[in-house]
């Protein structure tokens, strides 16, 4: 943020510095920073309004649209929160305080969703990302046909989720599905992978690893390329062999590259919802008969779109934005820490 | 095992475009569910635009009604929004027809949201009750998309008259009754009757089938013939105490704690391959389900199938079509409205696709496709079915409806019939759910 700050401001102060006295035509020449032609002070007064709203200008696309569409509906789920609103009554809004948010602390849906999102979390970002480096680490030798690996890793993540999880409820289907079949094989019984408390967590992880394996796997491989190789050479030198290359010399240098994708994968899993519930089928927003998946994002549509108390699901929104943010809280104080360890 | 930097940023630079195109992708596939918008509107030829919005097929481009409906009136063009999934749909048009802008010209209601549309939403559709005779719809379809105050907000368009669909071959294999008139006079009056003969098929059942698909399709039929479910004739709520819910849970428990049943859960994938498998030997068989069955099952199941009357007569099902307040072609739409759910075009609709009329005098007139007899061995299916519609009673439906159903089918029965619960457990389930639902 800072860096992008001054950068932002540098050109504006070097306008500000150098009042102008050169003719227009240098302009295209030399670019940006050179001083404005002299003579009129309009012209050099619309130049230094060029130069220091220009930059704002070009910004505001993304500021104009986050706030119609990010900003806005934020605010207004806020407001919604603290009102009783139903879908099929949306003009009559009483309002109601913390009611909402009273409701969830005491409701086992709301406990139980959080639980089940805290889980599958687990149970998805670690493998997912520990499966990444590992991958990333092989695809960095070198190997014949590299780029086609690596295309093969992102197509997980260039399919869409609908078609992928379709495919995986197939794959789990209780009864004539293939992975109940492998399971046969070696004499396991046929587990009812939707039904089951730990088996639909698992199910769903699989889903997730599936599709973001890849794509980790290769911003763990990018940040690899860019470490130096005389840091592996005297690593070498020091009599490291692979492995101890690995742990002492790649992992340390790709930390940061590997706190970026455990925040993201976290903000992924919080916010987790397409591979549920499709994975339901019919009434997925339940999330299994005994709510056994129903991840956070599943409730809040369930309560929303299914149920109609939008009071109630904008609070569930709203909660889950606060977890959001103590789950940033906790990342900069563990980065913080891990900085001056070093 | 270093590659040059130019490899690395190449390797970004697919990153990206991969990300992209992925992007791209998304956005086309979820475009295509969606789509419906409407500011409608004369095109540049001159004609006036009438959308029609319904969830899944209707069957009305497919029984070329739209063309005919364009051929008498040169001056109107049609062009239909379908969502596929009813749990997408409804949702949307609540809060367009609420925004008073989105809307189609016409609006399909599905019969579980009737009741919310009648009590919350009957300012936003235009009253379709003045100038039709009313008399050509069975009494309650019509009352229930009719407001306190006499105004109907919908015209009805199918139903879901019940009847029992069974394999004639595996019933045979069983040592089972395979008359569809005996089977009825067997069963007759009592669902739980039909459950008993279950018992019998498992005896003998052959390898690798089931008698149902499900105890909560069990649930389904049973409570369809109840007029009392989760609502009183007041409006009040009295699922916990009504005679409706007890008697259809007990008998789907009988269904979900035996071994009669493939637990399946209805219209999901592995559901609609155990059509094609022949993994169960019966279904509680609204009108509808007729072409789900042939279409599921496929060849392989032509000439096996039969049907016979269910034990008491039930309506599962069924949509009304409305024409919001909000469209700009109201005159229009209610013309077009009206047209769509005459007799005359609900027989056509009837013929195409096997979705019953709700309007009784053409009923001795239906005649399904040849093929559809041939594939249900030749049963009466417009006589079956036309006795169930006329005799079915009046059901009482309230605002909550269809999440209440899905409490008792999608965890209470599941719970009982899939994670091998206690009845108990699974009405207590069932009951915290339904409480959540209700907000209390």
């Amino acid at each position: 943020m800072t860096s992008s700050k001054q950068a932002l401001a540098q050109p504006a102060t070097s306008a500000d510095a150098a009042p102008g006295n050169q003719p227009g035509a240098a302009r295209g020449a030399q670019g940006r920073g050179t001083p404005p032609p002299g003579g009129s002070s309009w012209r050099s007064r619309l130049y230094r309004w060029d130069m220091k709203a220009s930059p704002y200008a070009f910004i505001s696309p993304f500021f104009i649209v986050f706030g119609a569409f990010s900003l806005v509906p934020l605010l207004y789920t806020a407001w919604y929160s603290l009102h009783n609103v139903q879908l099929a009554d949306l003009d009559k809004q009483t309002w109601v305080g913390l009611d909402n948010y009273q409701n969830l602390l005491s409701s086992d849906f709301f406990w139980n969703s959080l639980w089940v999102t805290f889980v599958i979390g687990v149970i998805s970002t670690v493998p997912q990302l520990m499966m990444a480096i590992g991958i990333a680490h092989l695809l960095n030798y070198k190997l014949r046909g590299s780029t086609v690996w690596r295309v093969v890793m992102l197509t997980p993540y260039a399919t869409s989720v609908a078609a992928a999880t379709l495919v995986f409820v197939l794959l789990y289907s209780w009864d004539g599905g293939m992975i109940n079949w492998l399971l046969d094989f070696i004499g396991i019984d046929p587990v009812n992978w939707r039904e089951s408390d730990w088996g639909s967590k698992f199910a769903v992880s699989t889903i997730v690893i599936w599709r973001w394996t890849g794509y980790n796997a290769l911003i763990y491989l990018a940040a690899m390329q860019a470490i130096p190789s005389d840091l592996y050479e005297s690593a070498a030198l020091d009599g490291a062999g692979r492995w101890q290359q690995f742990r002492h010399v790649t992992i340390p240098m790709l930390r940061p590259t590997i706190l970026f994708t455990v925040v993201v994968s976290t903000i992924g899993a919080t916010q987790l919802f397409g591979e549920p519930l499709l994975f339901g089928g019919v009434s997925g927003s339940k999330g299994g008969s005994a709510h056994q998946f129903q991840t956070l994002g599943l409730y809040m549509y369930d309560q929303g779109w299914i149920v109609g108390n939008l009071g109630k699901a904008s609070a569930i929104a709203w909660s889950m934005f606060l977890i959001l943010l103590i789950i940033a809280v906790i990342n900069l104080v563990v980065t913080r820490r891990l900085r001056k360890a070093q | 095992m270093r590659t040059s930097t130019r490899r690395s940023r190449r390797l970004v630079a697919l990153t990206a475009v991969a990300a992209l195109a992925t992007g791209l992708l998304a956005g086309c596939a979820e475009d295509s569910d969606d789509g419906s918008s409407s500011d409608g509107g004369g095109d540049s030829s001159g004609k006036t635009t009438i959308t029609v919005g319904t969830f899944g097929e209707f069957g009305y481009k497919q029984s070329g009604l739209y063309d005919e409906y364009m051929k008498l009136h040169p001056d109107i063009a049609i062009k239909e929004n379908v969502t596929t999934r009813t749990d997408v749909y409804w949702p949307k048009t609540l809060t367009r027809l609420q925004a008073g802008s989105g809307t189609d010209d016409i609006q399909a209601i599905e019969v579980g949201n009737i009741t919310e549309a009648v009590q919350t939403q009957a300012d936003k559709f235009v009253d379709l009750g003045k100038d039709v005779d009313k008399s050509q719809w069975l009494d309650w379809k019509t009352a229930q998309a009719t407001t306190k105050d006499g105004k109907t907000i919908g015209l009805g368009t199918d139903v879901g008259p019940m009847a029992v669909c069974y394999r004639k071959d595996l019933f045979k294999k069983a040592g089972l009754e395979t008359d569809r008139a005996k089977l009825a006079e067997l069963w007759k009056g009592d669902w739980a009757k039909y459950v008993d003969l279950g018992k019998e098929y498992m005896k003998k059942a052959p390898k690798g089938t089931k008698y149902v698909d499900s105890a909560s399709s069990v649930y389904n039929a049973v409570a369809g013939g109840f007029s009392e479910r989760y609502y009183d004739k007041g409006g009040n709520v009295v699922w916990d105490k009504s005679e409706g819910v007890k008697k259809s849970w007990d008998v789907a428990m009988e269904v979900a704690t035996s071994d009669m049943s493939a637990k399946l859960k209805q219209f999901d994938k592995p559901w609609e391959q155990a059509y094609a498998k022949g993994s169960f030997a019966t279904v509680a068989c609204p009108a509808w389900m007729i072409g789900y069955i042939q279409q599921k099952a496929g060849e392989s199941g032509n000439g096996k199938w039969d049907v016979a009357a269910a034990p008491t007569a039930s309506n599962w099902g069924g949509s009304f079509i409305g024409v919001p307040t909000a469209s700009k072609h109201q005159k229009e739409a209610i013309a077009l409205a009206k047209w769509l759910t005459a007799p005359e075009q609900q027989a056509k609709v009837f013929a195409k696709q096997a979705s019953f009329p709700s309007t009784p005098s053409v009923y001795s007139t239906l005649k399904p496709q040849d093929d559809t007899t041939a594939y249900f061995s030749g049963a009466p299916l417009t006589q079956i079915f036309s006795d169930s519609a006329k005799t079915s009673p009046m059901q009482y439906l309230g605002v909550k409806d269809q999440p209440i159903g899905t409490s008792i089918t999608d965890v209470g029965i599941l719970q009982v019939e899939q994670k091998g619960k206690t009845p108990d457990q699974g009405w207590e389930a069932a009951t915290k759910e339904i409480k959540d639902v209700l907000g209390q």
